[in-house]
Formats: structure tokens, C-alpha cells, sequence
């Protein structure tokens, strides 16, 4: 009798490939296992940078406000983001002055690219 | 007796209508790889058992020159059948006609066969292929599919519910299946998300295929939408029917006693567990060894796969496994992990499904993606489910159990029914290179040799607390039992708890950490 796939699928022995194992670390204790897609491909966490701006949404910047080298204070406009047929302003969080503009007006830009550069007060 | 010329009509309407969209659109969905409905049906029902009702009804749309066209069956196939000789309600979607899309009577031929499965006590499986909403029909469509979800709700929980996914599934129309038990899919055929790629091209500028944003992989492997995974439309058909050998036909109905056939010789369970806690093992290779027959439905296969969880049989009736993998991230807790096992708990207690938990774990996943994604809150889910059920609950300790991971793993304390665990347990607060670093900062930091002092004390604590007789001496484990006397002690705990019979204090219902 032809067995049929997921007959001979669930009595399946499985058993350990000893090439796939990794070491992997929890409470100081070194196991060997293997890894899954969503661990690998997890995003590893970065302290948030105040001195760069960046788009918080991909869109297009329809507007900016200022210059290189030019100095802000703290709440003043800098550039305008659309996205989702919305015009956001955004807004300098700390005063500073701008080193580096790394866009232009009309330029489509990705999520979190780094869109200005300050020199934190 | 009906005269000959009104059954020949009857036949001729019959068999217009069983076309569906027509040569042409069948030609279409054949070549993408996919059945017609009433095929699909007819594969996955019992020969000859389907039964079709309303065949003739009629969309109701008047706009849009929609009063024009004729959709047969309005792109539904409805009908009641049996499946391993019980019967079933089910419904499947039409493609070639209008895309499948739903409109009022399309939605109203899917919820009335809902109410007969409800009503019956017996299994729904709905097959999805449609193109979403019916846009010429406008809210009453919206209508119809908040029909479909409620009763997807009421039915929750008193009667199993399968969803096939077949075909796209898109928008709004993927929380029907969401809120079933079952969902499956097939390899390059299923696509459900709810904004699909042409708006998130458009808005957010990112490019992605149908496949990559919510294909049968993907929701197989990273989101946990899907519980199987098929290569075929054939071969799912295959897995539902043996889903549907494995579970009660209601939350009233008893398990079924099939023929207790002893676990298969190559498993033998003396050599599956390495003594060395550091390596791992497949625990599923455990779970063959102590069912009958060695047979064990995996659910959820690919996703979150540091926890397994399933059916198998004990004695011939039906049990639920939730078992920490040490073959994949040691087998640790984390967010997907207590999501899949909470939930599955929920789904074995609600249709009285004894639990049968094997522990071995080094504690929760660290990280502060973890953190953030909220281990807390989905960590909790498990405690919740686990206190909840009110089913026989067996647990088995191979190795390690330490700090909250014991706990939440059906312990003593959650009243589980019977805790066992095998000579080589550790149950302990934390294991034992992080215990013995905090107990003896100190002294490892002053000694000359800390890395000596380290491993001595480490040693100190395996010895001391690194064994299940702690824990046993309190009570909170049964019995210290040999791993080869697991099947037998699992059949009689199954045995002694098939009355047992307990009460929940009085209220509308709890507030789980959903």
C-alpha cells in the first residue's frame, strides 16, 4: 500500500543534524541548537542618535526650510515630508546647528534615512 | 411523480449553474495550478457524499449595470457531506465567477450554512478563494462579511472550524480565517494579507511580490497565521482529513477510541535525551516514542518552532502535546512561543482535549527585541491558558526546568493534575552558572582563581540543587520515573483523570493578556 505523504510524514524519526547546530547562550550556559529566520533576521537595537533627523515615513520632501551650516532652535521647522497625501512638518527636537543636508526638494527618500546632520548645542 | 419535462429543466439548470464562471474561466484557474470549488470539495469529502444547497440563488445587486449579470450560485458552492463517514458543513469559494467576490447573497449562502454547522454541532470548513469584497455592492458587502466574522465568533470554541485558503484572500476577508481554529495553506497558491502590494508600492514606496508580503511561507514561518503547510492542493486535503481523525466533533462530543497500537520499535526513548543539558534533542522524536503508534500531528510546524505543539493518541483517545524544543533555540520561551502554546492550550481545553506537557528549558529568549515586542505581556498568556484549562494536564520533566519557564510550563502550581520528571531534572530557580555567579559574586571575584572558584561552586550548586528531589521533597513533583516508564505512567494518569471534574469561580468571562 502506497503510503499517502502525511501518514508517513507524522511517524517521522527526526534526530539532530549535528552540521545546523550553533552555540547559542542563555544564563551563562553555552547550548548547541539550531537557529530560526526570525532570530537571524531580527533587528538588533541601536541607542536613538538626537543629533541626525530622519524620515520617519518614506515619502517625498516637498520643502526644506534650511541650510547647511545654518543654526536652529529647538521646535523650528526644517523640512516638509509627504507621504500618504499628507504635508508633515517636521520639527528640529534640540537646538544645534546643521552640518550636513543629505537631500533635496522633490527627492523621494526611504523610511529612516538620515536626512540632517546637527552639531548639538 | 414530476413530469419528465420538469426534470429535464431541472438538470438543464443544474448543470449551467455547475459550471460556474464557464469553460473559459475554469481553463484560467486550472492554469494556475488550482482546482475548481466543487472539485475541491469532491476530493476532500467522503465519495459521493456531498449534498449543495441553495445552487439557485441570485445576487440582488442593482447598480452599476450589475442587474444585467447572471453570477451562478453567486460565486459560492454550499453543501453539507462526510468526511471518515461524519458529517461536516463546508463551503468554497468560486473564482470563476467574479473573482469569487463577495456580495450579499454570497456572504448570506456562507453564514446560513454556518448556522447549520452551529446548530448540527458539527465541523465547518470554509475554502477561500476570492477577490475580496464585491465592490458594486458596496456596504452590503461590508454587511456580509461582519456576518461571517460574528458567527465565526459565536461558533468559537463549540464546534471545530477549518479554514483552506486557497486562492488570494485579501482585506477584510482575512479575519474569517483568523478567527477559525485551523488555517491552511498551500505552496504558491494562498495569499492572504490586508493591504497587498500595489498600495504599499504606491504609498510607502516599498516593492515587494505577493509571495514575499503574505504567502503560504510566510505565514507558515513568520507570522503563525497558517497551522499546515502543503506542497498541493492534494496533499492538504490529506492533512485536513487527518486533522479531522485527531479532533472531537464538538465541544460536547467525546473523544473517539480508535485501536491502541503499541510506539514503534525505532523509537526508543533511552536514547533520544543526551544527558549533557548543554545538547540538543528533537522532542518531538519523545513524543513519538510514548503515542500509539508513534504517529504525532504537528501543528504549526514552522513558526515559533522552539515550542512544538500537536495531537497525538494515548490508548487509543486523542491528546494535545505543548513541548519545549531544545533543537531550536534551546527550546527557550519568547513571544511567538507563548503565543502558539497559549492558544493551542485554549483550543485543547475548550474541546476537552487532555494536555500532555514535556519541559526542558533554559529560561526566556534575552534580547531587547524580546523586550520590546512584548515578552511580558505574551509570556503571560501561557500562566493564563495553563490556569486556566480545566482538562487533565500531565506534565513531564525531561531535564531542565528553571525559574518562571517551570512555573509557566504546566507546574504544580497552574494544578496541573501529575508532575513527573526523569532522574536527570534540574529543577531549580535559574540553572546553574547564573545561580552560582550571583550567590557567589564575591567569593568568585576575590578568589585568586575565579575561574576555578567559578566551576567548584558551579559544581557545589548542580549538586545541591540540580536534581527533581528538591522539588519532589515538597510535593511539587509526583514521581521521579524512568524515561521508559513515560508511556505507561501517562496511560494510567490519562486513566485516573478521565472524571475529573473541577470548578471555576463564577464570571461572564476572564480578561486573558490577548
Amino acid at each position: 500500500m502506497k503510503m499517502n505523504y502525511s501518514e508517513e510524514r507524522i511517524r517521522k524519526f527526526n534526530g539532530i543534524d549535528e552540521s545546523k547546530l550553533h552555540e547559542f547562550v542563555v544564563e551563562f550556559r553555552k547550548y548547541k541548537t539550531e537557529l530560526n529566520r526570525k532570530f537571524l533576521e531580527r533587528e538588533g537595537w541601536e541607542p536613538i542618535d538626537v543629533s541626525k533627523v530622519r524620515s520617519f515615513i518614506p515619502g517625498t520632501i516637498t520643502k526644506i526650510y534650511v541650510e547647511e551650516m545654518q543654526h536652529v532652535e529647538e521646535g523650528a521647522p526644517l523640512m516638509i515630508l509627504e507621504a500618504m497625501k499628507m504635508k508633515n512638518t517636521v520639527f528640529a527636537e534640540r537646538a544645534g546647528t546643521i552640518l550636513k543636508i543629505n537631500a533635496k526638494e522633490g527627492e523621494r527618500v526611504p523610511k529612516s534615512m538620515v536626512i540632517f546632520e546637527f552639531d548639538l548645542d | 411523480m414530476a413530469s419528465s419535462k420538469k426534470v429535464r429543466e431541472l438538470q438543464k439548470r443544474r448543470e449551467e449553474i455547475q459550471l460556474g464562471g464557464g469553460e473559459k474561466a475554469i481553463q484560467k484557474q486550472v492554469a494556475m495550478g488550482k482546482m475548481t470549488a466543487r472539485e475541491r470539495i469532491i476530493e476532500l469529502l467522503d465519495n459521493g457524499s456531498f449534498n449543495e444547497y441553495d445552487l439557485f440563488v441570485e445576487h440582488d445587486a442593482r447598480d452599476f449595470g450589475m442587474e444585467q449579470k447572471k453570477l451562478h450560485g453567486d460565486g459560492v458552492v454550499t453543501g453539507t457531506g462526510t468526511v471518515g463517514g461524519k458529517p461536516v458543513c463546508i463551503f468554497a469559494q468560486d473564482f470563476t465567477v467574479a473573482g469569487g467576490s463577495l456580495g450579499s447573497m454570497h456572504a448570506r449562502k456562507i453564514t446560513k450554512i454556518m448556522d447549520h454547522s452551529l446548530k448540527m454541532r458539527m465541523p465547518l470548513i470554509g475554502i477561500n478563494d476570492s477577490g475580496g469584497a464585491r465592490i458594486q455592492e458596496g456596504v452590503n458587502s461590508l454587511a456580509g462579511y461582519g456576518e461571517i466574522f460574528f458567527r465565526n465568533t459565536l461558533a468559537s470554541g463549540v464546534i471545530p472550524q477549518i479554514s483552506v485558503i486557497l486562492g488570494p484572500c485579501a482585506g477584510g476577508a482575512v479575519y474569517s480565517p483568523a478567527l477559525t481554529d485551523f488555517v491552511f495553506v498551500v505552496d504558491n497558491i494562498s495569499k492572504m494579507f490586508i493591504t497587498g502590494p500595489e498600495v504599499i508600492k504606491t504609498v510607502l514606496g516599498e516593492d515587494i511580490s505577493m509571495e514575499e508580503l503574505g504567502g503560504a511561507r510566510v505565514h507558515s514561518e513568520m507570522t503563525g497565521n497558517a497551522h499546515f503547510f502543503a506542497e498541493s492542493e492534494a496533499e492538504c486535503f490529506e492533512q485536513i482529513k487527518m486533522l479531522l481523525s485527531y479532533i472531537p466533533w464538538s465541544n460536547s462530543a467525546e473523544r473517539v477510541q480508535k485501536e491502541v497500537v503499541e510506539p514503534r520499535k525505532e523509537f526508543n526513548i533511552n536514547r533520544i535525551v543526551p544527558a549533557d543539558k548543554r545538547m540538543p534533542y528533537d522532542v518531538r522524536d519523545v513524543i513519538r516514542s510514548v503515542s500509539d503508534d508513534s504517529a504525532f500531528l504537528e501543528v504549526q510546524e514552522n513558526w515559533a518552532a522552539n515550542i512544538v505543539i500537536g495531537f497525538g493518541r494515548i490508548n487509543g483517545k486523542t491528546v494535545g502535546y505543548v513541548a519545549n524544543q531544545p533543537k531550536v533555540l534551546a527550546g527557550v520561551l519568547d513571544v511567538d512561543s507563548s503565543d502558539k502554546s497559549a492558544r493551542f492550550i485554549r483550543y485543547c481545553d475548550a474541546f476537552n482535549i487532555p494536555i500532555v506537557t514535556l519541559v526542558d528549558l533554559p529560561g526566556y529568549l534575552p534580547g531587547v527585541d524580546q523586550e520590546h515586542a512584548g515578552v511580558i505581556r505574551h509570556g503571560a498568556k501561557v500562566l493564563y491558558a495553563y490556569s486556566e484549562a480545566t482538562v487533565p494536564k500531565i506534565t513531564v520533566i525531561l531535564r531542565k526546568a528553571y525559574g518562571g519557564g517551570y512555573i509557566a510550563m504546566n507546574s504544580r502550581h497552574l494544578r496541573a493534575d501529575f508532575v513527573f520528571a526523569w532522574p536527570d531534572a534540574e529543577v531549580a530557580v535559574m540553572g546553574p552558572e547564573g545561580a552560582a555567579n550571583i550567590i557567589f559574586r564575591k567569593e568568585i571575584a576575590t578568589a585568586e582563581d575565579p575561574d576555578k572558584v567559578r566551576k567548584e561552586k558551579v559544581d557545589e550548586y548542580i549538586e545541591k540543587f540540580a536534581n527533581p528531589y528538591v522539588a519532589a521533597a515538597k510535593g511539587f513533583i509526583d514521581s521521579v520515573i524512568e524515561p521508559k516508564e513515560t508511556r505507561n505512567v501517562l496511560k494510567h494518569a490519562l486513566e485516573v483523570s478521565g472524571n475529573k471534574e473541577i470548578g471555576m469561580p463564577k464570571k461572564k468571562h476572564g480578561i486573558p493578556p490577548f
